[in-house]
């Protein structure tokens, strides 16, 4: 961690990320484009689920890069807390909402693909209603750091908050696993059989790093442009 | 440490000055939960089997519905930058706070939700149980909607996003507090999901604190 503490400096990080930026999103749109025609096209379908086993190529990595995302959050927030870099608030603030979308992007698949698998959009399963509730601290999240007229106070607001959030997590988790199993038995979330066949799999992996690499582009774009915005607040104040 | 009692008899003076405060909370969980049967219909069955979700789920929201002006007057008035500067941690400070809070209304509640109970027909035992998990379960209510109040003084549209901060945590505590007394209803044993929430509530306890205290010190500066 202690050679990323040159980049704490935004003047730093933008000549850094200025450099970095361009191949990175070439990298991205290249990744991306192979891994959804490997998805959508040259993966065979499932012996049980069709076509429809192709939404599992964004709904999982959206839901592990969500999750990491609210981790890389409490992180940031950690290190906006202890070391006061400037740079992590602005990179926490341009997080969360690209969390909050992969968070959002994985409910909406994965309720589309409960459609025609468990026959209904939306059940209380144990791990459906604790992602719904990361979604809601995300949006807790966002809210929050932009409650405030004063921009530094909400983002310290919301970094205690996501470190909170983040050892809240685990706990919301076991509490939710043991909601569902008091109400319904665990039947429905099986995925097709055991293991996942690598002609699938291969591809999920290849996704999970495209899918990877758009929020990291997402993430350096956005605080990018936060930095330029906050820029822009403090030369407003001076004038 | 007299300096946090007395912060916690001032506060509990400050409410027995103006008792209609504590009294709107309560007959907002009175009127919510009355609500329900009327919305649901009027089958005994039915209303037994979900009043404890019920009668948790009007808890939580009275509890946090007096939550704003936790902090909020201490923070308008300056008497919050005394107790920033004041020569005893800030943790026990906000812990005095938080208590209070709980004193007039998670005990209240507990005391109240029973009579409600019976008006939904739940059995003596699970009336007795109510009451347990609701004295158990509110502390972690009155310091995790302590958090949410010190992350929102200042804000703007404090008020909601109080709620939307504070609902998503309380979640393990709503679990355990209704599954109690579900247990209970349905024969067995409840002491687990009781012990579950006494956990809840001493990690709060724990952890919550220091928190709370941070969020007050960057309100202060």
């Amino acid at each position: 961690m202690a050679d990323l503490h040159f980049l704490a400096n935004p003047a730093r990080f933008r000549r850094f990320s200025r450099r970095v930026l361009p191949a990175l999103s070439i990298v991205t749109a290249v990744a991306l484009a192979v891994g959804l025609y490997w998805a959508l096209v040259v993966a065979p379908p499932d012996y049980q689920q069709g076509d429809t086993v192709r939404i599992m190529f964004l709904h999982v990595p959206t839901a592990s890069l969500a999750m990491g995302g609210y981790l890389l959050l409490a992180a940031l927030g950690a290190s906006l807390l202890v070391w006061r870099h400037p740079l992590a608030a602005l990179m926490a603030r341009a997080t969360a909402p690209v969390g909050a979308t992969y968070a959002a992007v994985c409910l909406v698949t994965g309720s589309l693909w409960g459609r025609p698998m468990w026959g209904t959009y939306w059940v209380w399963d144990a791990r459906l209603t604790s992602f719904l509730l990361l979604f809601f601290l995300y949006l807790g999240h966002i809210a929050l750091s932009r409650a405030y007229d004063d921009s530094e106070r909400g983002d310290r607001a919301a970094a205690i908050l996501a470190i909170v959030g983040a050892i809240n997590v685990p706990i919301i988790k076991f509490s939710v696993d043991w909601w569902n199993t008091l109400h319904q038995p665990a039947s429905i979330m099986r995925m097709g059989g055991p293991s996942i066949d690598p002609s699938l799999l291969w591809p999920l992996f290849w996704m999970m790093g495209a899918l990877a690499l758009l929020f990291a582009t997402l993430v350096l774009l956005r605080t990018e442009t936060e930095i330029d915005r906050r820029r822009l607040e403090i030369a407003e104040n001076q004038d | 440490m007299s300096g946090v009692g007395a912060l916690f008899l001032r506060d509990l003076r400050l409410v027995w000055r103006r008792p209609g405060d504590v009294a709107v909370v309560l007959a907002f969980f009175v009127v919510a939960t009355v609500l329900f049967p009327l919305g649901i219909g009027p089958e005994t069955n039915l209303l037994a089997r979900i009043a404890a979700g019920i009668l948790w789920c009007a808890a939580l929201f009275a509890s946090l519905l007096s939550l704003d002006h936790l902090f909020a007057a201490d923070y308008e008035d300056g008497s919050l930058d005394l107790l920033l500067l004041a020569p005893w941690p800030l943790e026990l400070a906000a812990l005095a706070k938080c208590a209070a809070h709980w004193a007039v209304t998670g005990l209240p509640l507990a005391i109240l939700a029973p009579l409600l109970g019976v008006a939904f027909g739940l059995d003596d035992r699970s009336l007795l149980v109510l009451a347990l998990t609701l004295l158990v379960g509110t502390p972690a209510l009155s310091l995790i909607g302590g958090l949410a109040a010190a992350l929102t003084l200042g804000a703007r549209r404090g008020g909601a996003l109080l709620a939307l901060l504070a609902l998503p945590l309380c979640v393990p505590t709503l679990i355990f507090g209704a599954s109690a007394i579900e247990a209970s209803a349905t024969g067995e044993g409840f002491m687990v999901h009781l012990a579950i929430l006494g956990a809840l509530a001493l990690v709060s306890l724990a952890t919550l604190p220091w928190a709370i205290a941070a969020a007050l010190r960057q309100a202060g500066e």
